[in-house]
């Protein structure tokens, strides 16, 4: 017998769940930033076993996409951090609360 | 219980412990070596689902990338232990009851879609999916998107320069 593809859902859930708890109670932002990653990896997962649940190809096309958009969203981000850092002491989020400064 | 079973539970075991001490890790880098974990970990997830070209861009651009990107600001900032806050009041008493609430939801959304059990996975039943097929997929039906992304990262690139730019 296989694994069913139930099981891959129900671990995404979990990796997806937790990503949420992370986003919440982390207060670095570079660990914000990988929990936001960890939440894309769990869709992707969830995307890889649809597409076998159904054995087309797209599925795997939208994951490429998302990995691609990572990517971009990674690069941007830590940008913003090395900003941040250098112009305030802290990356803590809560006293990064302005948009200027 | 049959092999793909055994490896399935076993680095899903993995990618569970390596996202649980994303969260519990005090250090920064701590929590970046555990994201590497859960990126390996669901690399061979694909590799059991066919999905061989997925499983080598997921070691490639995430773990091999994108997480060295992160390791590398964390080591440029010089980021010590985190601080343990006195987190906000909001984030204790909605956060995570509400968090738990979604999990609890996705998962027995997923217990009982039509979906679920219907279908058997593994590399027993089907070939994987053949990456000349995919390719020929992205270069067609979604040639759009495709080229759409190129100008994507192309803004992204810009914008990291301008943001990351020190200024005179």
């Amino acid at each position: 017998m296989n694994v069913p593809v139930s099981y891959y859902l129900v671990l995404s859930a979990i990796l997806f769940g937790l990503g949420v708890v992370a986003f919440v109670f982390k207060r670095n932002v570079i660990t914000v930033f990988m929990s936001i990653e960890l939440m894309l990896n769990a869709v992707n997962l969830a995307f890889v076993a649809f597409a076998r649940a159904r054995n087309q190809l797209d599925g795997l096309v939208f994951v490429f996409f998302v990995i691609v958009v990572a990517a971009a969203e990674a690069a941007v981000g830590l940008a913003i951090v090395i900003m941040l850092s250098r112009n305030r002491e802290s990356l803590n989020v809560e006293r990064v609360d302005q948009l200027k400064f | 219980m049959n092999l793909p079973l055994i490896v399935f539970f076993f680095f899903s075991f993995l990618a569970v412990a390596g996202a649980v001490m994303v969260i519990l890790a005090r250090e920064p880098i701590h929590s970046a070596l555990s994201l590497i974990l859960v990126m390996t970990a669901l690399a061979t997830l694909y590799l059991l689902l066919g999905a061989e070209f997925i499983a080598a861009v997921q070691i490639l651009v995430y773990a091999g990338a994108i997480m060295v990107l992160f390791v590398f600001v964390i080591m440029l900032l010089n980021m010590g232990v985190e601080e343990r806050t006195d987190f906000s009041k909001l984030a204790k008493f909605a956060g995570l009851p509400l968090a738990f609430v979604l999990l609890l939801f996705i998962a027995h959304w997923l217990w009982h879609s039509p979906v679920a059990g219907a279908a058997a996975s593994g590399p027993g039943q089907t070939t994987g999916f053949s990456t000349v097929d995919l390719s020929r997929l992205l270069f067609t039906s979604y040639l759009f998107p495709f080229e759409a992304t190129s100008i994507l990262i192309l803004i992204a690139i810009l914008g990291a320069m301008v943001l990351a730019r020190k200024e005179e």
